[in-house]
């Protein structure tokens, strides 16, 4: 840790900055992760596996899988097209469409929830038409996947658009003069440039469709092994008193996050050692 | 192929490029287009590419004789080299290479081994044998450019198209390559046009000069005729080296430092000379430069011979004649 002089400090500030960082993180981020194993664990292993084996924890598992696959799927072929959009070409409204594209950060769950039962519930704009046609949106599969798609919309796109804005145009302008058709630059040129961010993007998404408990929860209806999410599951079991068996199911949803944050890493990793032997001349 | 540009302007937005571009290009021939930045270069040589098209209306690009105004880039078949090459970083240098072959339709498309036989080809031509593993950023700024050029090459372009090819090297390697370029053009005979603003280079490298500013043509000639005669004070400006000389409500007069002879003050000709101080003085080299300057308070950059130099004997402050032969610019 050798800082230039001018900005270093002295060797007591930076222990006490140390220490607090480190009790901070300590306290808040290693605590609650060490607890969510220590409970699951806390009845021996047995208890662990039966309550991940229970028929509505592996439905709750299913959903939530097919859930992330749809959305991550989905958001990842929104985003690209979006940041295409947005960096190579200049249109009319194409600063309301950045804007618009953060707009599920900025909201709160419950609003990305509820504005679908506006939409879609049986009271709402669409209800009546739907019920008629005997189509169920809020309370079934699809409620889950475009509330989830709301909340996850914007991964992928604001991983991108930084990334392909720094990047010029030249490398695809060049394909094209070499007579390759916009589906070749962008399969053979644009996207192996961008895959690192992409990937990234795409861990991001996943994660946090694995993981959204508001919205989804305004949307799902809580029926016991049809629409129950693993996160929708998890808040059940421990209503019912049933910490062990909730705390078993976190542990997948934890595990989920390290496991993200260990490929980011190592994305970044490859992403950082590629770009340094990159010559500052390109 | 000749080139043949034919009234062409251009706009972005309320900025005017390019104003009534019209231009003959010979076939086989290396022309440079050179102009400060800003004076609509680089956007004439992307509308000759198809990278950008000309204001609707009557602009014309013919590529001998045949109207190509209509051809989009991807099938207007022209090399093309970008000012920082445009490298396809992720690919090794024989992939950048066939990369304008392995995008051609399946029908049309060479065969592996035929495509490797061109790219080896390529690579000798290029003078880049054994470099076909490498990736761009394990190759110097020279090398990158020349599998920018064997690139463009390769799919036998009707017409080469070069954005300040020298730009991002050194000074160096600039001359070395421009040496390279001239000789390879040679060889391969294939109509290039290239930007530049670098008068020297301009001047040293092209068959036909083309002097732009602000959108237009300020003139085009073989590069002794532009530099001998220039047509307008821009132009003698521009080429660099030349001395101005603007008397109180008069029009600008040029003279350059080598048409300018420095005598003995003793043998001051009233009629045809004038009397000067010597203020600088720099000799390394066979040529010397001296700044003299005039009772009227003008500086003149002089060139002579080391020769003549070391028999004038002079120092700063001495006092000579001064005979030159002063042009207007018409």
């Amino acid at each position: 840790m050798k800082g230039n002089s001018v900005t270093s400090e002295s060797h007591a500030v930076r222990f006490i900055l140390i220490t607090c960082t480190m009790c901070f993180l300590a306290l808040f981020l290693f605590l609650p992760l060490a607890a969510v194993f220590a409970e699951a664990l806390r009845k021996g292993w047995e208890l662990f596996f039966a309550s991940l084996h229970e028929e509505v924890a592996l439905s709750a598992i299913k959903l939530t899988l097919i859930t992330a696959a749809i959305s991550v799927i989905a958001n990842t072929i929104f985003g690209v097209s979006a940041s295409w959009l947005i960096t190579k070409f200049s249109f009319r409204g194409r600063s309301l469409l950045l804007t618009l594209i953060d707009l599920p950060f900025a909201v709160s769950p419950i609003i990305a929830g509820l504005v679908w039962i506006f939409l879609f519930g049986s009271k709402g704009w669409f209800g009546p038409w739907l019920t008629e046609h005997q189509i169920q949106i809020i309370f079934a599969l699809p409620g889950i996947i475009i509330a989830t798609l709301f909340v996850t919309f914007p991964f992928v796109a604001r991983e991108l658009i930084p990334l392909m804005e720094s990047q010029s145009n030249d490398q695809e302008e060049a394909a094209i003069t070499l007579g390759a058709s916009g589906w070749q630059v962008f399969l053979r040129v644009t996207l192996p440039n961008i895959k690192w961010g992409l990937l990234y993007g795409i861990l991001l998404c996943n994660a946090r469709a694995m993981g959204e408990f508001g919205a989804v929860s305004v949307v799902s209806g809580h029926i016991r092994g049809k629409t129950n999410t693993l996160p929708l599951h998890i808040e059940v079991l421990y209503n019912e008193y049933q910490f062990s068996a909730a705390f078993a199911c976190a542990t997948l949803l934890a595990l989920l996050a390290l496991v993200t944050l260990g490929l980011k890493s190592l994305v970044e990793g490859i992403q950082k050692s590629e770009t340094k032997d990159r010559n500052p001349l390109h | 192929m000749s080139i043949s540009i034919h009234s062409i302007h251009k706009h972005f937005g309320s900025y005017s490029a390019l104003e009534d571009i019209s231009l003959e290009i010979p076939n086989g021939s290396l022309t440079a287009l050179l102009g400060p930045s800003g004076s609509g270069k680089t956007t004439l040589l992307r509308i000759v590419a198809g990278l950008e098209f000309p204001d609707e209306g009557a602009g014309i690009i013919r590529f001998h004789g045949q109207n190509v105004s209509n051809i989009p880039v991807v099938k207007r078949g022209v090399g093309f080299v970008f000012q920082h090459y445009a490298l396809f970083r992720h690919m090794t240098v024989a992939q950048n290479i066939a990369f304008g072959l392995t995008v051609l339709p399946k029908k049309h498309r060479p065969s592996r081994g035929e495509i490797r036989s061109r790219v080896n080809e390529l690579l000798d031509l290029v003078k880049l044998e054994g470099l076909a593993k490498r990736r761009p950023d394990q190759l110097s700024g020279g090398q990158r450019q020349r599998v920018a050029l064997a690139r463009a090459l390769a799919i036998r372009p009707k017409v080469l198209l070069l954005d300040e090819p020298f730009g991002a090297l050194d000074a160096q390697v600039r001359k070395e390559l421009r040496r390279w370029l001239r000789q390879f053009h040679d060889e391969i005979g294939l109509t290039t046009l290239f930007v530049t603003h670098d008068q020297e280079e301009a001047l040293e490298l092209a068959d036909q000069v083309v002097v732009m500013r602000n959108a237009r043509i300020e003139q085009v000639g073989k590069p002794q005729d532009v530099y001998d005669h220039p047509r307008s004070p821009f132009v003698y400006e521009f080429l660099g080296n030349v001395n101005k000389v603007q008397r109180h409500g008069s029009e600008p007069q040029y003279v350059r430092p080598h048409e300018i002879e420095v005598l003995f003050a003793a043998e001051y000709e009233p009629a045809t000379d004038q009397l000067a101080r010597v203020t600088h003085l720099f000799s390394a080299g066979p040529v010397a430069s001296l700044t003299v300057r005039l009772p009227d308070g003008y500086f003149l950059d002089v060139q002579l011979s080391r020769k003549q130099l070391d028999e004038l004997a002079l120092g700063i402050g001495d006092e000579v004649a001064v005979r030159m032969r002063i042009h207007g610019a018409a």
